[in-house]
């Protein structure tokens, strides 16, 4: 078996930094004095000390009124109600679920805020608390949305709609949480043959277009077996993760259209394998910044 | 007082340095992507990695609603000094270092914030050539930062030892490996340089209370050059990755 293999020297490495245009604005640090107290508010990122306000972390300061904030670079997910989220269950507990969503503490997805399959009213009872492994298991995914916070900053979701619940096949790719960018729909569908979840806490889902079963369809196979993914929405997918993987090395803004930009970009490699490559990877990422630019000009 | 040969007749030090002079401090941010942080940091030939993983939900039994729980795994590789080693993580010069680095660290993140989370903490040295425990201290504040983890200011960390001209002591900066093995007084500072308060104090021998003074300050002037130079690595750091849509506009 003789593959393709490239190793590279340390000092040859791709620099995945796409230059765009934009001027460069104040930074701040850990300690850094803002500001005098004045009448001023302390928000996120700052603290008080010596009646003067600093930063507590390191990136751009924000000014909304009185009000100061330090944004971080990058950190774990902070949710805002109404956000739609990718998670992953690891805990059944008892009438909830615990989510993993990449946020400081654990979601949490109350057995009363989720819709059953067929949209069958619940029934509080014993026995639908026992069926809640059956419904959710450890590991399963789901996508939901941010329904309240929790005065220690822990979610809690809901599911209460035909677009969240649990996701069957298809991919599901890690990407730090600011590199998504708030939309109003974080539901697509592509004309490439596949649909994605864009999750406002940087996991994205990526599945092949669902197939619109009939009533009779849905109740013969409603848990059984999945349908069959063919090898093109396959490739399709892959593509779309390896595009999504080439964005976030060069810390671009992932949406909709950012992604379209980069797959219709990424024919230029026939092979899905192709852009792995670092090379690869920053080509894909600098023409589709070309685009954005276009866009944006006119 | 008789003490090992430290300095040369001009005043330089074994590998030809300045009394007051840092070796030289390379680092970088962001080097793994699956950690929330991470940075490689080499001071001289001492070259060190971090990890920081978190805040996320602490585990059960640690668990603690006043704040953060600080969690440091700090290790060896085999590699990593004149003779290979096979250092299992649960050694006790380790497990020593680990304590030391949460107390360094626990002091300079605003563990207040954070209720019933965690953050780990991993520090692999991979070479070792003397002040390991202050490169560690360094890569872990930068790998804490790039991590988005909110600290009261930079903790830095830097050693000085004491050689003699004559019978006036002057006391070295950065100490090295050779310098260090040499067995003269080495005195450890893990500092907020921007606050100049003291997170972590050792010190290895003895050393008379006179002579106190100028070593510890030499060591808090080592602690503040090297804030200088984290600071700019990090804003190095954040102009490279900021894009412009990251401000939100309301």
């Amino acid at each position: 078996m003789s593959g393709h293999v490239s190793i590279k020297l340390a000092s040859e490495r791709v620099n995945p930094s796409v230059a765009s245009n934009n001027e460069i604005p104040r930074f701040f640090t850990p300690g850094e004095v803002i500001c005098g107290l004045g009448d001023f508010m302390r928000g996120h990122g700052t603290y008080l000390e010596d009646n003067n306000i600093k930063s507590s972390v390191a990136g751009v300061m924000q000014k909304v009124n009185k009000l100061i904030c330090v944004h971080p670079l990058k950190s774990r997910y902070v949710g805002e109600i109404g956000d739609v989220v990718v998670g992953r269950v690891i805990e059944v507990q008892q009438k909830r679920w615990k989510v993993e969503t990449n946020s400081r503490l654990d979601s949490i997805l109350q057995l009363s805020s989720v819709n059953l399959p067929g949209g069958e009213l619940r029934r509080r009872s014993a026995e639908d608390e026992q069926m809640m492994r059956q419904l959710l298991k450890e590991g399963d995914l789901i996508s939901a949305e941010v329904q309240s916070i929790y005065s220690d900053g822990s979610l809690s979701l809901h599911t209460r709609s035909l677009k969240y619940g649990k996701l069957q096949q298809g991919v599901m790719v890690k990407v730090f949480p600011s590199l998504i960018r708030r939309r109003k729909n974080h539901f697509h569908v592509f004309s490439f043959g596949i649909s994605m979840i864009i999750g406002n806490n940087g996991f994205i889902w990526i599945s092949p277009i669902p197939r619109e079963l009939t009533n009779e369809e849905r109740n013969v196979n409603s848990d059984t077996s999945s349908p069959e993914v063919s090898k093109h929405e396959r490739k399709a997918i892959a593509r779309m993760k390896n595009c999504i993987a080439a964005l976030a090395s060069s810390k671009m803004m992932l949406d909709d259209n950012s992604l379209r930009y980069a797959y219709e970009e990424s024919f230029k490699y026939l092979n899905v394998k192709d852009l792995l490559d670092t090379e690869a990877m920053l080509d894909v990422a600098f023409l589709t910044q070309h685009r954005i630019n276009d866009y944006d000009e006119d | 007082m008789p003490g090992p040969d430290l300095l040369s007749s001009q005043g330089l030090r074994l590998d030809g340095r300045r009394p007051n002079e840092l070796r030289r401090i390379r680092c970088k941010l962001g080097v793994f992507t699956q950690p929330d942080g991470s940075a490689y940091l080499e001071q001289g030939n001492t070259k060190v990695l971090a990890a920081v993983y978190g805040p996320h939900q602490a585990a059960k039994s640690k668990m603690s609603t006043e704040g953060v729980v600080v969690n440091c795994q700090y290790s060896m590789a085999t590699f990593s000094t004149g003779e290979r080693k096979n250092r299992p993580r649960g050694d006790r010069k380790s497990q020593e270092m680990s304590l030391h680095l949460r107390q360094a660290l626990s002091s300079a993140i605003k563990t207040e914030l954070y209720p019933r989370s965690q953050i780990d903490i991993y520090i692999e040295v991979l070479q070792a050539d003397g002040a390991a425990f202050c490169a560690s201290v360094n890569a872990a504040t930068l790998a804490l930062i790039d991590a988005g983890v909110p600290l009261r200011a930079y903790a830095c960390a830097c050693t000085s030892s004491v050689a003699w001209r004559g019978s006036q002591p002057e006391p070295l900066l950065d100490v090295g490996h050779v310098e260090e093995a040499a067995g003269g007084v080495c005195l450890t500072v893990a500092a907020l340089p921007s606050t100049g308060s003291i997170a972590l104090l050792e010190m290895s021998h003895r050393l008379h209370m006179d002579y106190f003074e100028v070593v510890i300050s030499r060591a808090m002037q080592g602690c503040r050059d090297i804030e200088v130079i984290l600071d700019k690595a990090v804003r190095e750091h954040l102009a490279e990755g900021w894009t412009k849509q990251d401000i939100v506009t309301i």
